[in-house]
C-alpha cells in the first residue's frame, strides 16, 4: 500500500482549446494518490478533457501533466505507463464493441495487454463473477442495459490491474440501483487494492458526497479542491450540490429554486393520455411490456428509469411514431393512430436527441414550426416575439442553433415545442447533459407552462432532483412500470428516506438492476501480474499476439454486421456482373435503314453484304429524306444508306457513282466504328471479282494483314473481365478497410488504441488481415465468374496471378488505410475512397487508355497507383497467356507499394486524440 | 393549399440546410464543372497518343513515308524496333501497335508482286485497338496510293462511299463525354443528396419531430424532392451553358428548356429513389454501401458509357425498366439530334411514372424508419 498522500497526477498551467472554445484554462492541480478523487461540475466545463489528457488519450496542447511520475506528453512514458492506467471514456460503453459478447469484450482487452490464455480466462471469470455479469457472458454488449454496460466497461478497465483507474461519468444515464451497485463494486475493489487511485468525473453531486477528495470545476477552471466535508464547511452549505452552487461566480448561479406551486385539485376530467397494457416488441426483444397508466389534464407526469428501460419507446408509441404491438394507447380519449393530424396540433414533442435544425437561426426555427402549424402571418410574428421574450432568447435570436450553448438550445427546443400552444407536451429527457443551473431554469419554464397555462406535461428523466418536481411519477425498468405514485407517496410506500432510496428499494424488489442479489464475494486478485507486454517486443516492433487479437476482433465484428459482410463478400461479384455485361466496346447490332432511290438489281447487290453482316440489323426502309432525318433524330436507327437514282445504270456503264451513308454522331466512338465497318463492307463489295472482274492492267496493290493479338475475335470481354477484377479488388477492399478504421473513430473505440499497449502498426495490420482474406475470397469468386459466366479462361500462369493478387490486395487495403487517416466520418471515408480509387483506376491505370498513351500528370498519377502494375498481371495471366518471366517486374514494383503505403498510413494516424 | 404551403416551407428549410453544407455544395460544384471538363478532355473514347512501333526491314522511301505518316494527335511518334522485340513489346504493353514492313516491300509493290505488310495489335486495349486498326490501315493505304500515284497512277473506284457523320461531323469526343458526364453527375448526386437528407434527419431526430407535427409524409417527401431536385436542375442548366457551351465550345443543337423539363422528370425519379434508399438504411455508412450498389449499375447500364445495342439482348430488354436508360436516350435525342417533344414525351412519362412508384414506396416506409434507429 502506497503512502496515501503521494501525488498520482499533477498538472501545471494546462490549457486546452477546441477551435475557439477554451475547455481548460490554465489549470494547475495536484491529485493525491490512493484515493477516490471526484471531478465535479456541469457538462462542458473541461472534466472530460482533463481526464482524457491524464489518461494519455488526448494530446496535450499547452502546459504540463505528470502522471505516475512521468510526463504524459512523452510517447515513451505513455508506452511505459499505459499498462498501469485504465481509462473508461464518457458515454455508455463507448469504448466497447457492441456486437461482441460480454466475455469477448473483456477478452479483447486481456489480449491487448498480452495476457496468456490461462491467465486471461481466470481473470475474465473472476471479473464477471465479481460484477455479477457472469450469467450474461454471452450477451452482446449492445444489448446490455446502461448499468450492465458500465460494469462491463469496468471489467475491461480492470483486466490488467491498473494503478490508476480513470472513469469519465461512469454512472450518467444509469438507474439508481445500478449506480449504487457500481459504487459498491468500486468500493470492494479499492478495499482489495488500496494503493489503486481512482479518478472519477460525475454530474451527480449526490455521488460526490462519498468521494475522498473533490475537484470542483467550472468554465475550464478549478474553483475549489478538498474533501466533501471541507467544501461544505468552506461554503457553509448542507450538501455538495449546494456547496458547488455557492462556489460559482454570481452570474452563473441558478435562480433560487421556487417551490413547486401546488396543482389545482385534480378534477374528474377525462385523462389526456391513457395507456392500457401497452406492449411494443422489436423482433424478439420486448421494449415495452404491458404498461398501463393515465395522465390527467394539467398534470406533470414523470417517467423515471435508466437508459434503455423503455421510456423513449413508450413515448414514441404515445406520439404515434411507433404502432403498439399490443394494448391500447389513447390520446385525448381517441386511439393515437385515429387522432391523426388533428390530434398532432394539440401536442408538442421534444425528442431525446436535440431535434432542431442546427443550420437555421433561432428565429428561423421558430418561424418554420409556426408555419407548419399554420399560424397566420400576424399570429406567427406575435407568437415568435412572445416566445423569444418568455424563453429569454432575445440575445440569440439571429444565431444558428448549432452555435448555441446546450442550455439555451434546450430552451429553444421547448419554445419550438410550444409554438402552437399545445395542450400536451411530451418531453423525452429534455435536460440530459444540461448543467444544474440551466436545468433549474428549464424547470421554471415547465412549471410556468403547467400551472399558469394549464399544459399537461409528460416528461422523462433520470435525474432524481427533477423527478421530485413532478406531480406523479412512474418508475420503469426493463420495459415494465414498477410503480406509479406521487413522489411523497413513493417515499412513504417504501419507508425510505429519499426518492432515490425508494427507487432502489422498488428496483430490488423487482429483481432488477441486471444482477439480482449482491454478487458473489469478489476475489479480485491481489497478486501482481508479471508486467504485461510493453509496447515493443525487442527488435520486432510488432507483437504478434496483439496484432492477432486485433485481427480476431475485426473478423468477429464483421461477421456480425450483415450489411457490411454481405457487401464485402458479394459486392465485387455483383459489380463485376454489372460491369462485365454492361461495359463493352463491341459495336454490333447497329440498326440501319435504307433509302433506295434505285430499287434495282444492282442496288440490292450493293446492300447484300451489309444485310448479311453480323454487325448490322436492318429496320423498315426509309420513305424519304424527311423520314431519314426523323428516325436518325429519334435514335431509332444509327445509320442510313442512300442509293442514288440510276445507280444500277451507272455501275453497268462503268460511270463513277456515289452511295451516301449517314451515321448518328451522337456517340463518337460508335460513329467512328460504324464508319469503319461501312467502309469495310464497301471495300469487300468493290473487291468482289463477280461484280468487278480484274482489269487487264492492274495497279500495284499492298495488302495489310491485321493481327489482333491475344484476342483474335476482338471481343471486348477478354479485356474487360481481367480489368474488372483489377478494378473491383482496388475498390471494395479499400472501401471496407477505410470504413473499418473510421468506424472506430466514429464509435469511439479508437480510444483503446490510445490507452492500451496496442501500437498503430499492430492496430492497422491487425485490421487489415481479415480484409486481405476477404479480398482473396472475392478474387476466387471473380475468377469463377470469369471462367463460367463470361467464358474468359485463364491462359497464363495461375501462380503468378495468385501471388500478384495477394500483393495487390495487401496494397489496396493499405491504400484504404491511408485514406482512412484523413476521413473523420464513415460516409466521408466511403466517398473519399470510392472517388480516389475510381478516378485513377479508370483514367490513369490503363483500363480504358493504355498506360503507354498517357502523358503528363496522368502518367505520373498512374505510376503512383498500384492498379497500374496489377492490370498487366491480370491481363497477362488471363488473356495474354503470360507467366513469371514476363510479369515478375510488375510484381516487384507492386510489392514496393505495400511497405510504403502502410508506413504512410501509420505515420498519418494520430497516436492520440487531438 | 395547406399541403402546398408545407411543401414549400419544408423545402425552403432544405435549401437553407444545403446552403450551409459546404462539403455537399463543393461536391455539386465539382461534379458539374471540373469533373465535366476532365471527362471532356479524357481520350478514352478516341484514338489519342496511341503507341506504335515500326519494324522497318525494307528501309525504302516508301517505308520511311509510311513511318512519317503516323502523326499526333492520333499516334505518338513511331518507335523503331527490331523484329525479335515485337512480342515482348506487345506482352509488356509498351506498344499497342506494331507495323512490320518486310524486306523488299517497295520493290515487290512496284514489281506487281504480292506486297504484304503486317500490323500486330494488342487487342486487350479495346478502344484504341479497334479505332487504331482502321486508322492505321487507312494511313498505309493512303501512303501506298500516293506513292503509287506518283510512280504510275491508278484508276478511281467505280462506286464511292461518302460517309457523313450526322450532328457531329468531326466525331468529337468532348461533344459526347461532356453531356454524358452531366447526366452521370445528375444520377450520382440526386440519389445521394435525397438519401442523405433522410438519414441525416433521422440521425438528428428531426424526422420524428416532423412526424409528430401536422405534416404528412407526403409533404416531407415532396419537399425533399423539389428542393434537392431544384439544386441539381440549376446546376445542370449552368453547367450546360457555362461549361459545355462556354468553356468547351460544344454546340448544342437541341432545345435546352425541353432538356431541362425532361431532367426535372428524371430528378423526380432520382430523388425519389434516394428517399427510398434513405428509408432503408439504418445509418449513413449503410446508405453509402447500398447507394454504391444502386448508383453504379444505374449509371453503368444507362447507355451513357456503352450503348444498349452492345449489351446482351436480354439485358437490353431488362434495362427498358431503368429510368436512367430513358433519361440518357431522350437527353441524347434532344441535345445531339435536336429531337422535339413529340419524339421524347413517352420516355419522359415512363421516367415520371417510375419516380411516382418510388415516392409512394418511400412514403409508406417513412414511419417504419423511426423504429430503425
Amino acid at each position: 500500500m502506497g503512502p496515501p498522500d503521494l501525488t498520482v497526477a499533477r498538472v501545471e498551467h494546462l490549457t486546452h482549446r477546441y477551435g475557439r472554445t477554451v475547455a481548460l484554462d490554465d489549470v494547475t492541480l495536484a491529485i493525491p494518490g490512493g484515493r477516490l478523487v471526484g471531478l465535479i461540475g456541469p457538462d462542458g466545463v473541461g472534466k472530460s478533457s482533463l481526464l482524457a489528457i491524464l489518461a494519455g488519450a488526448r494530446r496535450l496542447q499547452a502546459g504540463r501533466a505528470t502522471v505516475l511520475d512521468g510526463d504524459i506528453a512523452q510517447a515513451r512514458h505513455r508506452a511505459a505507463a499505459c499498462p498501469r492506467i485504465a481509462y473508461m471514456p464518457q458515454g455508455l460503453g463507448r469504448n466497447l464493441y457492441a456486437s461482441l459478447s460480454v466475455r469477448e469484450n473483456v477478452d479483447v482487452f486481456g489480449r491487448l495487454f498480452g495476457q496468456e490464455p490461462a491467465e486471461r480466462d481466470a481473470r475474465i471469470a473472476e471479473l464477471l463473477a465479481a460484477t455479477g455479469l457472469a450469467p450474461f457472458a454471452d450477451r452482446p454488449a449492445g444489448k446490455l442495459s446502461g448499468g450492465m454496460r458500465q460494469k462491463l466497461g469496468l471489467c475491461c478497465a480492470l483486466i490488467h490491474d491498473p494503478d490508476l483507474l480513470i472513469l469519465d461519468e461512469p454512472t450518467t444515464g444509469v438507474d439508481p440501483l445500478s449506480r449504487r451497485q457500481f459504487w459498491e463494486l468500486i468500493g470492494r475493489i479499492r478495499a482489495r487494492r488500496p494503493a489503486m487511485s481512482v479518478l472519477v468525473a460525475t454530474a451527480y453531486m449526490q455521488e460526490a458526497e462519498a468521494f475522498d477528495w473533490l475537484v470542483a470545476m467550472n468554465d475550464g477552471r478549478v474553483v475549489a479542491t478538498g474533501s466533501p466535508e471541507g467544501l461544505r464547511r468552506r461554503t457553509g452549505a448542507a450538501g455538495v450540490e449546494a456547496a458547488f452552487t455557492a462556489l460559482l461566480p454570481q452570474a452563473d448561479a441558478p435562480p433560487s429554486r421556487a417551490p413547486v406551486p401546488p396543482r389545482a385539485a385534480p378534477g374528474r376530467d377525462r385523462p389526456i393520455i391513457t395507456a392500457r397494457d401497452l406492449t411494443r416488441r422489436f423482433g424478439a426483444f420486448t421494449a415495452v411490456d404491458r404498461v398501463s397508466f393515465d395522465i390527467l389534464p394539467g398534470e406533470i407526469f414523470g417517467f423515471v428509469g435508466s437508459n434503455g428501460c423503455g421510456k423513449t419507446t413508450t413515448m414514441k408509441v404515445l406520439t404515434g411514431l411507433l404502432p403498439p404491438s399490443e394494448g391500447e394507447a389513447l390520446l385525448f380519449g381517441q386511439p393515437v393512430a385515429a387522432g391523426g393530424i388533428a390530434a398532432r396540433r394539440r401536442v408538442g414533442y421534444m425528442s431525446q436527441a436535440f431535434s432542431l435544425y442546427a443550420e437555421l437561426t433561432v428565429r428561423q426555427n421558430l418561424a418554420l414550426h409556426a408555419r407548419l402549424f399554420r399560424l397566420s402571418p400576424e399570429a406567427r410574428r406575435a407568437r415568435v416575439a412572445e416566445l423569444v421574450a418568455q424563453f429569454d432568447l432575445a440575445r440569440h435570436v439571429d444565431q444558428r442553433a448549432e452555435d448555441l450553448p446546450l442550455g439555451i438550445r434546450q430552451r429553444l427546443s421547448l419554445a419550438v415545442a410550444v409554438v402552437h400552444g399545445p395542450e400536451l407536451l411530451i418531453l423525452d429527457e429534455p435536460t440530459s447533459g444540461v448543467d444544474p443551473p440551466a436545468r433549474d431554469r428549464f424547470w421554471a419554464l415547465l412549471l410556468d407552462l403547467a400551472r399558469r397555462q394549464g399544459v399537461t406535461i409528460f416528461v422523462s428523466t433520470h435525474f432524481m432532483a427533477e423527478a421530485e418536481r413532478c406531480d406523479r411519477l412512474a418508475l420503469m425498468d426493463s420495459g415494465r412500470v414498477l410503480a406509479i405514485d406521487t413522489p411523497a407517496g413513493l417515499v412513504a410506500r417504501c419507508g425510505a428516506a429519499t426518492l432515490e432510496d425508494a427507487f432502489v428499494t422498488l428496483l430490488e424488489r423487482a429483481g432488477a438492476g441486471g444482477t439480482g442479489a449482491p454478487p458473489q464475494t469478489p476475489a479480485i486478485t491481489e497478486a501482481r501480474l508479471p508486467p504485461s507486454g510493453p509496447r515493443t517486443d525487442g527488435i520486432i516492433p510488432v507483437s504478434p499476439r496483439r496484432l492477432l487479437a486485433c485481427a480476431r476482433r475485426e473478423a468477429l465484428e464483421l461477421a456480425r454486421d450483415r450489411v457490411r459482410l454481405a457487401f464485402a463478400v458479394l459486392g465485387t461479384t455483383f459489380l463485376m456482373l454489372v460491369f462485365g455485361f454492361g461495359i463493352s466496346t463491341d459495336v454490333n447490332s447497329v440498326a440501319f435503314a435504307v433509302l433506295d432511290h434505285d430499287r434495282s438489281h444492282a442496288s440490292r447487290a450493293y446492300l447484300e453484304d451489309l444485310r448479311g453482316s453480323r454487325y448490322f440489323v436492318e429496320t423498315a426502309p426509309l420513305s424519304g429524306f424527311g423520314d431519314l432525318e426523323r428516325r436518325l433524330a429519334r435514335g431509332d436507327i444509327a445509320a442510313a444508306i442512300e442509293i442514288p437514282p440510276g445507280f444500277g445504270r451507272d455501275v453497268a456503264r462503268g460511270r463513277p457513282t456515289q452511295v451516301a451513308a449517314w451515321i448518328d454522331g451522337a456517340r463518337p466512338f460508335f460513329a467512328q466504328t460504324i464508319r469503319g465497318y461501312l467502309s469495310g463492307v464497301h471495300q469487300r463489295y468493290l473487291s468482289d471479282p463477280r461484280r468487278f472482274p480484274a482489269k487487264a492492267d492492274p495497279a500495284p496493290q499492298a495488302e495489310i494483314a491485321v493481327r489482333f493479338k491475344y484476342n483474335q475475335d476482338f471481343d471486348s470481354i477478354f479485356a474487360m473481365v481481367p480489368a474488372q477484377i483489377a478494378l473491383q479488388l482496388a475498390l471494395i477492399p479499400a472501401i471496407m478497410m477505410a470504413l473499418a478504421v473510421v468506424r472506430e473513430k466514429e464509435l469511439g473505440s479508437i480510444t483503446n488504441l490510445y490507452v492500451t499497449p496496442l501500437t498503430r502498426l499492430e492496430f492497422l495490420l491487425g485490421k487489415q488481415l481479415p480484409y486481405i482474406g476477404l479480398a482473396l475470397v472475392n478474387f476466387a469468386l471473380m475468377v469463377l465468374l470469369a471462367q463460367f459466366v463470361f467464358g474468359v479462361p485463364l491462359k497464363g500462369s495461375a501462380s503468378v496471378l495468385v501471388v500478384g493478387t495477394l500483393i495487390y490486395v495487401t496494397a489496396t487495403t493499405a491504400y484504404g488505410m491511408l485514406v482512412s487517416t484523413f476521413a473523420r466520418t464513415q460516409i466521408a471515408a466511403l466517398f473519399g475512397t470510392a472517388i480516389l480509387t475510381v478516378l485513377p483506376a479508370t483514367m490513369f491505370a490503363g483500363m480504358l487508355v493504355p498506360v503507354a498513351s498517357l502523358s503528363g500528370l496522368g502518367r505520373i498519377l498512374g505510376r503512383l497507383f498500384p492498379m497500374t502494375y496489377y492490370l498487366p498481371v491480370s491481363l497477362g495471366a488471363f488473356t495474354k497467356g503470360l507467366g513469371w518471366a514476363d510479369l515478375a517486374g510488375s510484381l516487384a514494383i507492386l510489392a514496393v507499394f505495400v511497405p510504403v503505403l502502410t508506413a504512410a498510413a501509420c505515420l498519418a494516424m494520430p497516436r492520440q486524440e487531438s | 393549399m395547406a399541403t402546398l404551403a408545407n411543401i414549400v416551407w419544408l423545402g425552403t428549410k432544405e435549401l437553407r440546410s444545403f446552403g450551409r453544407d459546404y462539403v455537399l455544395l463543393g461536391l455539386v460544384v465539382y461534379s458539374f464543372s471540373l469533373a465535366i471538363l476532365a471527362q471532356a478532355q479524357s481520350s478514352s473514347q478516341e484514338l489519342h497518343n496511341a503507341a506504335i512501333a515500326i519494324v522497318d526491314e525494307d528501309r525504302s522511301t516508301l517505308s520511311r513515308q509510311i513511318t512519317q505518316a503516323f502523326l499526333p494527335p492520333h499516334f505518338k511518334p513511331p518507335v523503331a524496333i527490331a523484329e525479335r522485340d515485337i512480342v515482348p513489346a506487345l506482352n509488356a504493353g509498351t506498344h499497342t501497335f506494331v507495323l512490320d514492313i518486310p524486306p523488299r516491300f517497295q520493290a515487290d509493290l512496284l514489281g506487281l508482286k504480292p506486297a504484304r505488310l503486317q500490323l500486330d495489335i494488342d487487342a486487350t486495349a479495346m478502344v484504341q485497338a479497334g479505332l487504331g486498326a482502321a486508322y492505321a490501315q487507312q494511313i498505309v493505304a493512303d501512303e501506298v496510293a500516293r506513292f503509287v500515284g506518283r510512280a504510275g497512277g491508278a484508276a478511281p473506284a467505280p462506286v464511292a462511299l461518302v460517309a457523313r457523320i450526322a450532328f457531329n461531323p468531326n466525331a468529337e469526343t468532348a461533344w459526347f463525354t461532356s453531356v454524358m458526364g452531366i447526366l452521370n453527375s445528375v444520377t450520382m448526386l440526386a440519389i445521394i443528396l435525397a438519401g442523405a437528407a433522410v438519414v441525416r434527419e433521422r440521425e438528428r431526430g428531426t424526422l420524428e419531430h416532423l412526424l409528430v407535427m401536422p405534416v404528412t409524409p407526403f409533404e416531407i417527401a415532396m419537399a425533399k424532392v423539389w428542393s434537392n431536385g431544384l439544386v441539381i436542375l440549376v446546376a445542370v442548366g449552368l453547367s450546360l451553358v457555362l461549361v459545355v457551351r462556354g468553356l468547351l465550345h460544344v454546340p448544342i443543337i437541341g432545345s435546352i428548356p425541353l432538356f431541362l423539363v425532361g431532367t426535372a422528370a428524371y430528378l423526380f425519379f432520382a430523388t425519389a429513389i434516394g428517399l427510398f434508399l434513405g428509408t432503408l438504411a439504418r445509418s449513413m455508412p449503410q446508405l453509402g454501401l447500398i447507394y454504391l450498389l444502386v448508383y453504379l449499375p444505374l449509371a453503368m447500364l444507362s447507355g451513357s458509357n456503352t450503348p444498349l445495342e452492345s449489351m446482351p439482348p436480354w439485358l437490353a430488354t431488362l434495362l427498358q425498366a431503368s429510368p436512367t436508360v430513358h433519361f440518357v436516350a431522350f437527353a441524347q435525342a434532344i441535345l445531339y439530334r435536336g429531337a422535339g417533344l413529340d419524339a421524347v414525351w413517352t420516355r419522359i412519362v415512363v421516367v415520371s411514372a417510375i419516380g411516382a412508384v418510388f415516392v409512394v414506396a418511400a412514403i409508406l416506409r417513412f414511419r417504419k424508419t423511426v423504429a430503425l434507429s
